[in-house]
């Protein structure tokens, strides 16, 4: 599925956001949780950690008793031994190496897409030049252009530059996002003072300095949150990079995942020490980013 | 996250050469046309970045996708394209494959009201309940947000295996209330619900904070007078909070919409140890899989393509049914 288009200012919401934890607990609800709503939270927490956590125990079994009935519950000894297995041969060059092709392809994605959409936010934002309503309105409008739609001729297009089964691919479309051009227009609409700027202007400053000194350290908490879901979504992007990457030699985690659930291994529980493997890092970014990234999603989701 | 405090004219970092008074003294200078230049040039070199890249990476594809579907292009030969006109489309909807067409078109709806009907009506019961006063409330956020960080993929793979006919979590479970087994992956109905879990599993959590957040910023006099006009629980859920709500149940349903008319990753990868994505008898096949299947396992890119463009026409549709129905609801409210 996609990820969000935001329509309504981070800035604003980041206020209300702090206004709400100043009440906390029980910000908006005024009632005390009763047992019963209790319990219901408490299963659909279980439902969705549950197969995180029988990820764990299914890697660490062998290839018969993670099949066996009744199913393991608890973790066996295998662990280390089926990871050790995926971490040098899972997708053509181990999961090593799928781990750092997508750290590389996710980490110059969101490094890109914070750097262009901080200009273009600004320039949105604070500059007034003709033409800015309508090129406004057109970037808002690609929000509604799906990925999916592209892909046959992107494919072509990457064959023609030379990019074939390179990381490159997948770099280069997502190297800005309309989601965070208007993201950061949206923050900085709100968080930037045009008397700070128009300071800065009078004293000669040209715009680059103007975006160094003054926009980055406003834009600063924005930066880290659209850096994060770029990450996220770059990641754990799919289609595109089974295409492109097809018979790779020098795959990501998700094409390597997709080799292995597609008949490379018969071993569930080395299929999902893979799973796991892959998994990991996203999720130890969650568990320490988990609430900028909650507070980024909501306030890029709000108002339709 | 505060306004910068910095208020200084004078940057510290900056090595200016002259005072600012000096340099105002001298408006027909080179540093002030420089000024000048950068003032009217800089908005739009900032901009350009994101238009450059969305004009090569995606407005140029979606139109080449339009040429590409009028022609016969094989997956080995890019460069060659043979004129067919609307052959592509005719083939689609009436022709050979289009039993597999309107199978895989009826699969993305059947699969698209499966998974996120129950998504967004569990996420608004799960937002509701979270915004009760609660014991680690921080906990129950990140629970419900674990599953969005996992990949699709890595997401299908664990639930292929608690979908496994041998084996498997889901069919033991059910033995333990005295029924089943169910051979999940083979029939239409109980592997499209089974693929609807994986979604389900992945999203509801993500839509749910949402919601919390919509809920949060609704006034809470709102629920007062609510209470003083004695609405209990249920009233004030139904009579508040569901239409201070609207635009943002408006804005899920859309993009879960989209997402859906998309779905691909569940159904490549669930029951790929089979080699078929989609399934054997093509029995949860969607639009996106069967798109990927007609390119680049058959090499027919132009036949992809008009799938390509059908999707895009439905999203269109989804679109403005969804802005239709918005502003009905915005009249009748």
């Amino acid at each position: 599925m996609t990820t969000v288009p935001a329509l309504d200012s981070p800035a604003h919401r980041l206020r209300a956001g702090r206004r709400l934890r100043l009440r906390a607990p029980g910000a908006g609800g005024r009632h005390r949780a009763g047992p019963l709503a209790l319990a219901t939270l408490v299963l659909v927490a279980l439902a969705s950690l549950f197969p995180l956590y029988w990820t764990l125990v299914a890697a660490s079994t062998d290839s018969h008793r993670v099949i066996s009935t009744p199913p393991p519950l608890l973790p066996g000894g295998n662990l280390f031994h089926n990871i050790g297995y995926v971490w040098h041969n899972a997708g053509a060059r181990g999961m090593g190496v799928a781990l750092l092709n997508s750290t590389l392809v996710a980490g110059t994605v969101a490094l890109s897409t914070v750097a262009f959409s901080v200009l273009a936010g600004f320039a949105f934002a604070k500059l007034r030049f003709p033409g800015r309503g309508a090129l406004l309105a057109l970037v808002v409008a690609t929000m509604a252009v799906p990925a999916q739609v592209s892909i046959v001729p992107l494919f072509i297009l990457m064959k023609h530059l030379g990019l074939g089964n390179q990381l490159g691919a997948l770099i280069l479309p997502t190297l800005v996002t309309a989601f965070g051009v208007f993201f950061m227009r949206q923050y900085l609409t709100q968080a930037l003072p045009t008397e700070l700027l128009e300071a800065v202007r009078v004293d000669g400053a040209n715009s680059l300095r103007v975006v160094w000194h003054v926009v980055v350290p406003v834009a600063r908490p924005a930066m880290a949150v659209l850096g994060m879901l770029a990450f996220v979504q770059s990641w754990n992007d799919f289609l595109w990079p089974i295409i492109a990457m097809n018979g790779a030699t020098n795959p990501t985690v998700q094409v390597a995942l997709a080799g292995l659930g597609t008949g490379w291994s018969t071993d569930w529980s080395v299929i999902t020490a893979g799973a796991l493997v892959g998994t990991l890092p996203l999720l130890l970014v969650f568990t320490v980013f988990g609430r900028q990234i909650v507070g980024g999603i909501t306030q890029g989701a709000l108002k339709g | 996250m505060a306004p910068p405090t910095r208020t200084d004219r004078s940057d510290p970092a900056g090595p200016p050469p002259t005072t600012p008074q000096a340099r105002r003294r001298e408006p027909t200078g080179l540093r002030s046309r420089l000024h000048r230049w950068d003032h009217l040039v800089s908005p739009y070199l900032f901009v350009a970045p994101f238009f450059l890249v969305f004009a090569a990476f995606g407005l140029f594809p979606l139109l080449y996708t339009g040429w590409l579907s009028l022609h016969r292009v094989s997956l080995y030969n890019v460069d060659r394209a043979d004129w067919v006109g609307l052959q592509n489309y005719s083939d689609l909807l009436f022709g050979p494959p289009s039993h597999f067409f309107w199978n895989a078109l009826g699969n993305t709806v059947t699969l698209g009201v499966l998974s996120t009907v129950p998504q967004l009506l569990a996420a608004l019961g799960l937002a509701h309940l979270l915004n009760y006063q609660l014991p680690v409330r921080g906990f129950f956020r990140t629970a419900l947000l674990a599953p969005y960080a996992t990949s699709v993929a890595a997401a299908t793979l664990v639930f292929a295996l608690i979908f496994s006919p041998e084996g498997g979590m889901a069919n033991w479970l059910l033995g333990l209330v005295g029924a089943g087994p169910v051979r999940w992956e083979a029939g239409p109905w109980s592997s499209q619900i089974a693929v609807s879990v994986i979604v389900i599993w992945r999203w509801t959590g993500y839509n749910a904070l949402i919601y919390l957040a919509a809920m949060q910023a609704i006034p809470r006099e709102l629920y007062e007078a609510a209470a003083i006009d004695g609405a209990g629980r249920w009233q004030q859920f139904r009579n508040v909070t569901i239409p201070e709500l609207r635009p943002t149940i408006l804005f899920t349903v859309v993009v879960s919409s989209i997402g859906a008319t998309q779905l691909f990753g569940e159904p490549y990868l669930f029951g790929g140890q089979s080699g078929h994505q989609g399934g054997a008898d093509h029995q949860y096949e969607t639009l996106g899989i069967l798109m990927y299947d007609q390119g680049f396992h058959s090499s027919m890119l132009g036949r992809a393509s008009a799938i390509a463009w059908i999707m895009f026409g439905l999203l269109l549709l989804v679109g403005l049914a969804n802005t239709l129905i918005a502003r009905r609801l915005r009249s009748a409210k």
